[in-house]
């Protein structure tokens, strides 16, 4: 399936969940957050929650500022 | 409150559950590098900094974090670039997640030329964010209206603007924010504007709780030397304001005996 991670077009496993997607894509868990669809999924739903083909993810991290 | 004997100013600041010794907070945004930025943080004595909230850069992580998190100085996440309230909460709910923390400073910009805060989005927002279980600092203008109306969105401190976010403009209307102070209920925290020490200074004189900066440090020919000098300012501030200053006379009056 197709998704889009920060307005970039990823391929993925069909039902990838989100710590399955945060692998394929290499980013460490510490420290970052992750929304799907412009909704927060919780830390502990990353094993469980299942990224839908075509979602839009969105996944921060803090950088220096303010 | 009298200040202790080596003259340290008395009392911690509590902002929400929060308690710190430093009146200091620190922007992390500006800094030319991580050396550099770890040094002046260092010489400021501060125990709570900001970090902003962006899309994480697939492949890299994040050096800020790592050296925040080896000073052990807690992190205070914002929502700087946020245009509506909408956005503001979504990003205070990623922070949260990211960070693991109920502290955000709450900035809502109205457009990108000023950097002023919106205070109808702010409240809004402030309003959400305080219902979700938030520690919410709240960027505002410096309208004592506005910031009472923040307070009783449950904000657990007001933080207005001395002059907008990097002009080094200084304290504009101070008597607004003596205001400010004289009806707040909750700290309020000098944040933007800030040039030099003696801005920090005059902020503590006026009665706030706390300064917050960062381009005055992190952009100054000298960080480190700049952010000593903050520190110290912040310090003879909250000295003075507790030492009560003198009357304002528009006469001389002397102050050696009479003949």
């Amino acid at each position: 399936m197709r998704i889009q991670v920060n307005g970039e077009s990823r391929e993925l496993p069909d039902d990838s969940t989100v710590a399955g997607m945060l692998a394929a894509l290499e980013l460490p868990e510490r420290g970052i957050a992750v929304a799907v669809d412009g909704v927060v999924v919780r830390r502990t739903e990353w094993a469980r929650a299942v990224v839908g083909d075509g979602a839009h993810v969105e996944i921060l991290t803090a950088v220096q500022g303010g | 409150m009298t200040g202790d004997l080596a003259g340290e100013p008395a009392g911690v600041l509590a902002i929400g559950d929060h308690k710190f010794t430093s009146r200091l907070i620190i922007g992390t945004g500006g800094a030319a590098s991580l050396d550099g930025l770890e040094r002046a943080l260092t010489a400021s004595g501060t125990e709570l900094t900001t970090v902003a909230m962006r899309r994480a850069d697939l492949g890299s992580g994040s050096g800020v974090l790592d050296l925040l998190g080896r000073l052990g100085i807690a992190l205070l996440p914002n929502t700087a670039g946020c245009r509506t309230a909408a956005e503001a909460v979504l990003t205070a709910q990623l922070a949260r997640e990211a960070l693991g923390t109920d502290l955000i400073k709450l900035e809502v910009h109205a457009d990108d030329r000023t950097l002023l805060p919106d205070p109808i989005e702010t409240v809004d927002a402030a309003q959400q964010l305080a219902d979700e279980g938030f520690t919410v600092l709240a960027y505002t203008n410096d309208d004592p209206v506005t910031a009472l109306r923040l307070e009783e969105a449950g904000c657990a401190a007001v933080m207005p603007l001395g002059s907008p976010i990097g002009t080094g403009l200084g304290i504009r209307n101070p008597h607004n924010i003596e205001l400010i102070v004289a009806r707040a209920g909750v700290p309020v925290i000098l944040d933007a504007g800030i040039g030099t020490a003696s801005d920090a200074t005059l902020a503590m004189e006026l009665g706030c709780d706390a300064v917050l900066l960062s381009t005055a440090v992190t952009r100054a020919q000298d960080p480190e030397r700049m952010a000593s000098a903050m520190r110290a300012g912040v310090t003879a501030g909250r000295l003075a304001r507790e030492a009560g200053r003198i009357p304002q006379r528009f006469w001389a009056q002397a102050s050696s005996p009479p003949r």
